[in-house]
């Protein structure tokens, strides 16, 4: 008895990582923009958005998980092998404009929150990429592994930093569960963000990928997807803390829009210097795992799709193309960042309509995908998933070209 | 015969062959090529069969019904047409090689086919398609991504200053999980299982499950041991775990037994338990004693494998056990001397029994009082001693002093080496 407890423990372990990182990176820099502004203006009625965000997360990232652990392949293989090399090409062209828009916009969250602590960005940004880089190229995938989710704990400082705020806590709890819609146009525009960007093409491919490189196969996809549920739950927790966070700092004193996280930070500075310091440093941590993971996770999807040899256990010279996109990635996004008068947050909005504009072909692809008997054998879909999928593929297709049209 | 010199223009790319326009006898337009496939019962690298229209059903025709082949187009023979099923025994080469990750027999490595390569031959006033190379470059992604988007000869002239990058037939391996598709495509992995063990490994390693498995399944026992001795761990417990046990055992059986412990010990108990049962009882006992040590210490890098001599024995003795354990040969460099209680009394380097007399003595040869190390000493313990001691070989010795195992320069290596 004992030793099949532990043996499952063991299991459990052996699964974790992927699920999690994949779902506290979506709560990235420009996430918590958002969950601050949602906080700051409306506090705490647009909690309710979490319970439903949390659903469409767990079904659009349960059929990657499935697809990893029947196929063993990532999805940018499975899109290659499946719908062909000219297909495979424009989604990877596109992922990889998209993405570098996303790497921008963490390197920007890195500066901002250095910047509360009084590090200029010419410094901050560098290191930090300098810090991203090596981390990647000098580690093995396993260990680089353990850092991201030894990171992803860290994601704890908006708990306490919530918890320091002395918010509302029954007004909180209570609004989790009760849908407000209200026709304002602020608030529908934030409620379609909150949800509307709460799957990100990266992830996709991001979470398919780290399952196969797991070694995850049909015997352990119980466990598999019981790991990526908890992530998803983890990742409605640390949206919900920052939401009550910037409602008790802000909201309670006089709603007002905020425009730009640090704004966010600076507002919590009144109740004491620790729930300050824990959101400046959340944001930090939130950037930097962000700008470790999407570069990484950019170089492998197109590298695998097209063909070339990818992944950190090669040598340089084994896989140049992979190195190359990878370091570019991150030059280029850190260097955007250090430009001169560069419209930040543009590119913050440009990063947000272009996952829009990519994020249905993705989902269109992965239900294709998943429902091919050829390929999935008994794991396609049930009848009854398939209606969630769609349902939640239209819902999403619908709220992010509604994202797409309001903040372009 | 194709051969790799056919001049360019009696080559046909396979995108260039899909959309292709197919004329009757009469020069009357029938439809354009959809697919195209090889039989490898008939043929094994002739188009055999030439899949055209669109729809649910495209029909099909044989090789023996087309008359001519050029780019503009093919002309058919006659006009009889089959109703197009799905055939295990057709390798379609849009469906099953376009885009799909083939094995590079001679680059000895995976990669994913861009386009295929076809060449025109002409035999008795028929001309036929036979496959010459695959393009696994960019030259081939440029045709792919161009096609239909420009004049084929602009295609053809750009692509002309591209560096090709291509794989002859011969060197394509597909791999196909399905037992018994593999049976009826002819596919071996025979050309497979003739790459070295290392390199065979990283193959594994780039492939998915499903593939992996078949690899295993069919590779010769000897090689497939090898082969896993040299993957990762976690991708080791994945095969071992797919292969049915008494194939696992068989595999396991032939790898060292210092390898096969260390795969063993990473499987559940259960399953470690039944292929132990499985596998013959010799390798499997020696196997099982060496289970019992943990793995960073001295017990667990040994290997059980060794030679060992009465400390009285003449160097005739030791070239009459080398006979015996020809397997052990290529990596053997010393023989151990033992007394009548099994205590390790001194080592022989093998290289200095070629120059000596068959009746020496062989303990004239012998280091006596060897250097050797505790069962239960830990891995620092033993690379120190190797670094110290310029060591190749060094015995492993329990409490009462007996010899039990030896650890080799190579063991102490994969130590050094951090796991990727």
């Amino acid at each position: 008895m004992l030793k099949n407890l532990r043996q499952r423990i063991l299991v459990y372990l052996a699964v974790l990582g992927p699920g999690v990182i994949t779902a506290v990176v979506d709560n990235d820099a420009g996430g918590i923009f958002m969950y601050s502004e949602a906080g700051a203006r409306f506090g705490y009625t647009l909690l309710w958005t979490m319970i439903p965000v949390t659903l469409i997360l767990v079904v659009t990232q349960v059929m990657c998980s499935r697809m990893a652990a029947v196929t063993g392949k990532g999805l940018s293989d499975l899109i290659r092998e499946e719908f062909g090399l000219r297909t495979t090409f424009f989604v990877m062209a596109a992922l990889l404009l998209v993405n570098l828009t996303n790497v921008t916009a963490n390197f920007a969250g890195i500066a901002g929150s250095l910047e509360l602590f009084n590090v200029n960005k010419y410094i901050s940004v560098p290191l930090g990429a300098v810090l991203v880089w090596t981390l990647v190229v000098r580690g093995t995938y396993r260990t680089v592994e353990k850092i991201f989710l030894l990171a992803s704990c860290f994601y704890v400082a908006y708990a306490i930093s919530a918890y320091l705020v002395k918010p509302d806590w029954a007004a909180a709890f209570s609004a989790s569960v009760t849908p407000v819609l209200s026709l304002e146009g602020p608030y529908l525009t934030l409620l379609i963000g909150l949800v509307g960007a709460s799957v990100a093409p990266w992830m996709q491919f991001y979470l398919q990928a780290s399952i196969v490189e797991k070694g995850v196969d049909v015997r352990q996809y119980s466990e598999s997807r019981a790991e990526v549920i908890a992530g998803c739950i983890v990742m409605a927790f640390i949206k919900f803390f920052v939401i009550v966070a910037c409602a008790g700092a802000i909201w309670s004193n006089g709603p007002r829009q905020i425009h730009d996280v640090s704004e966010a930070a600076e507002a919590l500075r009144p109740l004491g210097d620790y729930a300050y310091i824990l959101f400046s440093a959340g944001l930090f941590n939130a950037s930097l795992l962000a700008a470790s993971i999407l570069p990484l996770s950019t170089a492998y999807s197109v590298c695998e799709g097209l063909g070339f040899e990818s992944g950190v256990d090669h040598r340089f010279s084994e896989a140049k193309v992979f190195y190359w996109l990878y370091t570019l990635l991150i030059a280029v996004g850190a260097g955007l960042v250090l430009w001169p008068d560069f419209p930040i947050v543009r590119m913050i909005l440009l990063s947000q309509v272009l996952n829009g504009f990519l994020l249905p072909v993705i989902l269109v692809l992965i239900l294709i995908l998943v429902n091919r008997r050829e390929l999935m054998g008994k794991w396609v879909n049930s009848p009854i998933y398939n209606l969630l999928a769609y349902a939640t593929v239209v819902l999403m297709v619908v709220l992010s070209i509604t994202l797409t049209l309001v903040s372009g | 015969m194709a051969t790799t010199t056919a001049a360019a223009g009696r080559i046909v790319y396979l995108t260039e062959l899909t959309g292709m326009r197919v004329d009757g006898p009469n020069g009357r337009r029938i439809g354009r090529v959809r697919e195209v496939a090889i039989a490898p019962s008939e043929h094994p690298r002739r188009v055999s069969r030439f899949l055209i229209g669109s729809g649910k059903t495209p029909f099909m025709v044989r090789h023996d019904q087309v008359k001519s082949i050029s780019m503009d187009g093919i002309q058919l023979a006659d006009v009889r047409f089959v109703p197009y099923y799905p055939d295990e025994g057709l390798l379609l080469l849009c469906k099953d090689l376009l885009d799909q990750q083939i094995v590079d027999v001679n680059g000895r490595k995976v990669v994913r086919v861009n386009d295929v390569a076809l060449c025109i031959e002409t035999a008795a006033e028929r001309d036929e398609l036979w496959i010459q190379e695959v393009g696994v470059g960019l030259q081939g992604a440029f045709r792919r991504l161009s096609e239909g988007l420009m004049p084929a000869a602009w295609i053809r002239g750009v692509q002309s200053r591209i560096k090709p990058n291509s794989i002859p037939w011969d060197y394509c391996n597909i791999i196909e999980p399905d037992p018994r598709r593999r049976l009826k495509l002819h596919i071996s992995h025979d050309r497979i299982g003739r790459i070295h063990p290392a390199d065979l490994a990283d193959i594994v390693e780039e492939l998915a499950p499903a593939e992996r498995e078949a690899l295993f399944e069919t590779l010769d026992e000897h090689v497939a041991a090898e082969a896993l001795t040299e993957v990762k761990p976690r991708i080791q417990v994945s095969i071992v775990e797919s292969l049915d046990k008494e194939r696992a055992a068989d595999i396991i059986e032939e790898m060292a037994p210092d390898s096969a412990a260390d795969v063993l010990s990473e499987l559940q108990e259960e399953t470690s338990q039944e292929i132990l049962k499985d596998m013959e009882q010799e390798p499997a006992a020696e196997v099982e004693e060496l289970l019992e040590h943990e793995d960073d210490t001295a017990g667990g890098l040994m290997n059980t494998q060794y030679i060992a001599l009465h400390e009285h024995a003449l160097v005739e003795d030791a070239t009459e056990a080398l006979r015996g354990n020809e397997h052990l040969l290529p990596t053997l460099t010393h023989l151990f001397l033992i007394d009548h209680d099994e205590h390790l009394v001194g080592t022989v380097p093998v290289a200095n029994l070629f120059i000596a007399e068959p009746r020496l003595p062989l303990r004239d040869l012998a280091i006596l009082d060897p250097i050797s190390v505790d069962l239960d000493a830990d891995e620092e313990t033993v690379t120190d001693l190797f670094d110290k001691y310029n060591l190749f070989a060094l015995p492993v010795i329990d409490d009462d002093d007996d010899l039990c195992g030896v650890i080799t320069a190579d063991d102490v290596i994969s130590v050094l080496t951090p796991d990727p």
